[in-house]
C-alpha cells in the first residue's frame, strides 16, 4: 500500500513548542523548516534544535521531512549532515533547478550515511521546484535520483520570476502545476502542490485543493493545522465513488472467473484504466479509514 | 574544550530555554537556573545541562539559564548551540562533540 501524502505541514525549525507538538494535529507528513522561516543569525540554533527533536521525540511513525538550506549557502552542507545523522525520513531541497542540484545533495547524503554506517539510500529526498528553469527541467529533476520520493511546486518565487502574482483561480500556475505533475507521474514519484498562504480564507483554500486534486496531485504543502481537515476531507473518496469502485472490482472478478474478455457495468465498458482507478479509490478509502481491509 | 567568548542561544518564549555560556575563571561548572517549573523539574533541568556539557568536554563554565518549560531535547539543543557559539564553531559542527 502506498503512503498517503495529502498534507505536508511546514513547522518553523527554531520553535521548540511547535516542533514538539506538531504531530498531534494529524498531518500525513511534517516538514521542519531550516530555510526561509529561519533568520540567518539563527540557522545554527534551528539546525541543532531539529536535530535533537528528531533524535529524541516519538513522532509515532509520522513521516519527518526537513527543508534544508541550499548548497549555495554557508548552511546547506551542515544541514544535510545533521539531518542524516538525526535520521529524518526525507530531505527536501529548496529551489531545485537542475538534475545536478539533486545529485550534489545526494552525494553528501551518501557520504554521511557511509560515515555513520547508515543504510545507503535510506534517507529519501524531495525537490521543491520554485523557478521557471526548474519547471522547464522538471523531468530531469524528477528522474535524477532513486532517492527522490517526490517533487513539489513552490509558487511564490515562481510567480515573482514570471512577473506576475498569485490569483484565486491560479491560472498563472497552470503550466508549472501541469509540468511538475506530469514529470512526477512519468518518474513514478509523488507530486505535491504549493502552500496557500491566506489561512483565514477557507473557501479559497478549499477551491484550490479541489483544483489540485482534480489535476492529480497527491497532496499539498500546508502552513497551519487548520488546513489539514479540509484537505483530508476533499481527498477522501465519496460514498458513491467507493460504491462504484466496489461494483467495478466485483464485475471484473466475475468476468475473470467466467473467462470473459470484455465486460460492462450498467452498460459501460470496463477496461484497464477504469479498473486501476477503482483500485486507487478503494486504496485511498482504506488508507483514509473509510473502509476496512478486504472490503 | 576552552570557552573563547560568551555564547547565547534560545528565547524566552514558552517551551524554550535561554542559555548563556560564560567562561568560569575558577575551576568547575556553575549553573544558575531560573525556571517556571523549577520546583518540580529544577534538578532534572540542571542534570540535562550538566550531562550535555560533560559530553561536549566543557569543564570550566558558568551557565545562566532562563527556562520556560523546555523539554529535554530543547535544553540539550540550546546548551549545544550556546557552547558551539562560545567556541566559535557554530557553522562547522564537530560531531565528535555532540
Amino acid at each position: 500500500m502506498q503512503k498517503l501524502r495529502r498534507t505536508m505541514m511546514y513547522v518553523p525549525g527554531n520553535n521548540p513548542g511547535m516542533l514538539t507538538d506538531a504531530h498531534i494535529y494529524g498531518a500525513d507528513s511534517l516538514m521542519f523548516d531550516l530555510e526561509d522561516s529561519i533568520a540567518l543569525s539563527e540557522k545554527d540554533c534551528a539546525r541543532l534544535l531539529v536535530y535533537n527533536a528528531v533524535k529524541s521525540m516519538d513522532y509515532e511513525g509520522m513521516e519527518i521531512v526537513v527543508r534544508i538550506n541550499g548548497l549555495d549557502s554557508p548552511y546547506g552542507r551542515a544541514d544535510i549532515e545533521a539531518m542524516v545523522r538525526a535520521g529524518v525520513d526525507v530531505i527536501r531541497l529548496p529551489k531545485t533547478e537542475t538534475a545536478q542540484d539533486v545529485t550534489e545533495v545526494e552525494k553528501i547524503i551518501e557520504e554521511v550515511e557511509k560515515k555513520i554506517e547508515k543504510e545507503i539510500g535510506s534517507t529519501k529526498m524531495m525537490g521543491a521546484i520554485e523557478s521557471p528553469l526548474g519547471v522547464i527541467n522538471a523531468v530531469e529533476i524528477a528522474t535524477a535520483s532513486k532517492r527522490l520520493m517526490g517533487i513539489a511546486l513552490g509558487a511564490e518565487d515562481y510567480v515573482t520570476n514570471m512577473k506576475t502574482k498569485r490569483s484565486p483561480g491560479g491560472i498563472e500556475l497552470l503550466l508549472a502545476r501541469s509540468q511538475i505533475l506530469t514529470a512526477a507521474r512519468a518518474a513514478g514519484i509523488y507530486a505535491l502542490d504549493t502552500v496557500y498562504s491566506d489561512v483565514d480564507n477557507e473557501e479559497g483554500f478549499r477551491e484550490e485543493v479541489k483544483l489540485i486534486k482534480q489535476l492529480g496531485f497527491d497532496g499539498k504543502s500546508i502552513i497551519n493545522p487548520r488546513q489539514i481537515g479540509p484537505v483530508h476531507e476533499i481527498y477522501a473518496p465519496t460514498e458513491k465513488e467507493i460504491d462504484h469502485a466496489k461494483k467495478v472490482m466485483k464485475a471484473i472478478k466475475e468476468a475473470n472467473e467466467k473467462g470473459a474478455g470484455v465486460i460492462s457495468l450498467n452498460g459501460k465498458m470496463i477496461d484497464k484504466p477504469i479498473v486501476e482507478r477503482a483500485e486507487r479509490v478503494l486504496e485511498l478509502a482504506k488508507m483514509s479509514g473509510l473502509i476496512k481491509e478486504g472490503e | 574544550m576552552e570557552i573563547i567568548k560568551t555564547g547565547m542561544a534560545g528565547t524566552m518564549e514558552s517551551s524554550d530555554i535561554h542559555v548563556i555560556i560564560e567562561k568560569n575563571e575558577e575551576a568547575g561548572i556553575k549553573i544558575f537556573l531560573n525556571s517556571t517549573v523549577e520546583k518540580q523539574f529544577g534538578e532534572q533541568i540542571e542534570g540535562v545541562i550538566l550531562k550535555t556539557l560533560k559530553e561536549m568536554d566543557i569543564i570550566n563554565v558558568v551557565v545562566r539559564a532562563m527556562d520556560r518549560g523546555a523539554l529535554d531535547c530543547t535544553i540539550r539543543a540550546r546548551v549545544q548551540s550556546a557552547v558551539m557559539r562560545s567556541i566559535l564553531k557554530e557553522n562547522e559542527l564537530d560531531w565528535g562533540l555532540l
